[in-house]
């Protein structure tokens, strides 16, 4: 009984395994840099027919082109940002999983730092008021008794 | 009174928040192209079923025409052929068809049993041309002025009513007054 459950956990696990393996992307690149800022650029940008896919995990025949297009700039010796750039001019800045700061993407960025000012201004204000309170609270308490 | 302001004040900002959100939901999935006002992306292609010929984008300089993009495996694009046949029939406009990533004789099939509204087709097998005009699904139905200019991008099946709504206002009046 024991044994089996073993074989059975193994043969799980080499499943596992070999589909980790079976990526939709096969594309191996001449030079582990190459191949590193590939997977980089892929993974960073969106697939425009599934919009919630990076290119490299999509099987989508359009994000198949794209990932040929970041493979044939890349052996061509363009930079990261040449890439980038080419895939904004077409497709806009939304093909970027990471957007950039700019006047259409100003409020994406400055929002979560806004949501955090108002937060601590909040935050400032109650414990003002609950230390005002204790101030309060701590008046001698004999006081009020004899003047009631 | 004072301590309501503060909370009215984040409400009222929420609500113009979303009330913008709501309003420009129709749009929602609708990517803006970067291409509008900008020179339509350069290619020079071979036409369908003609391929001793090609069709390059200096050929459509100097006047309007419609770009559309178009493949037999994309379901909406049998959707919108009664429409495309339609608004060649108005005559104001030529469209252009970019066969995307499709089987020549498919393509050849289809144009000849629903009937071919394009004055000429280009067919982009590879598709190359496809993500220069930042192509992400057929059909996509773009407007170019005589000047080169991309004036407006359709994503999306296309109906009379698209075209009359929204591609004729952009056209000049002579232009449009032809239907």
């Amino acid at each position: 009984m024991m044994r089996r459950v073993v074989i059975h956990t193994v043969l799980v696990c080499l499943l596992v395994a070999s589909a980790s393996t079976y990526a939709v992307d096969p594309t191996e690149m001449p030079t582990p840099e190459l191949q590193r800022r590939y997977l980089g650029l892929t993974h960073e940008l969106r697939c425009m027919q599934c919009q919630n896919e990076a290119i490299s995990d999509s099987p989508v025949s359009l994000a198949a082109d794209l990932r040929r297009q970041v493979r044939e700039m890349l052996l061509a010796g363009k930079s990261d940002d040449d890439v980038r750039n080419y895939m904004v001019a077409r497709y806009g800045d939304f093909i970027l999983f990471r957007p950039r700061v700019a006047a259409s993407t100003i409020w994406l960025w400055a929002a979560p730092g806004v949501l955090l000012l108002i937060g601590a201004a909040v935050a400032v204000r109650i414990t003002k008021q609950r230390a005002a309170l204790v101030a309060q609270d701590n008046e001698p308490v004999d006081e009020d008794i004899r003047s009631s | 009174m004072n301590r309501f302001i503060l909370p009215l004040g984040i409400f009222a900002l929420l609500a113009i928040v979303l009330a913008i959100g709501i309003k420009r939901s129709p749009e929602k999935g609708i990517i803006p192209s970067p291409l509008i006002g900008k020179a339509a992306p350069q290619f020079t292609l071979p036409v369908l079923a003609d391929s001793s010929r090609t069709l390059s984008s200096a050929d459509l300089k100097g006047r309007w025409y419609v770009f559309n993009v178009w493949g037999t495996w994309c379901y909406e694009c049998r959707a919108e052929h009664e429409a495309l046949l339609e608004i060649q029939k108005l005559a104001q406009v030529p469209i252009i068809g970019l066969d995307w990533k499709d089987e020549e004789p498919d393509a050849v099939r289809w144009l000849a049993e629903l009937g071919n509204p394009y004055e000429v087709v280009a067919a982009d097998r590879e598709g190359r041309t496809a993500i220069d005009w930042g192509v992400y699904g057929a059909p996509e139905t773009f407007l170019v002025d005589p000047q080169g200019v991309v004036v407006y991008k359709y994503v999306g099946a296309m109906t009379l009513e698209a075209w009359q709504t929204r591609f004729v206002p952009r056209l000049p009046p002579r232009r449009a007054a032809k239907s």
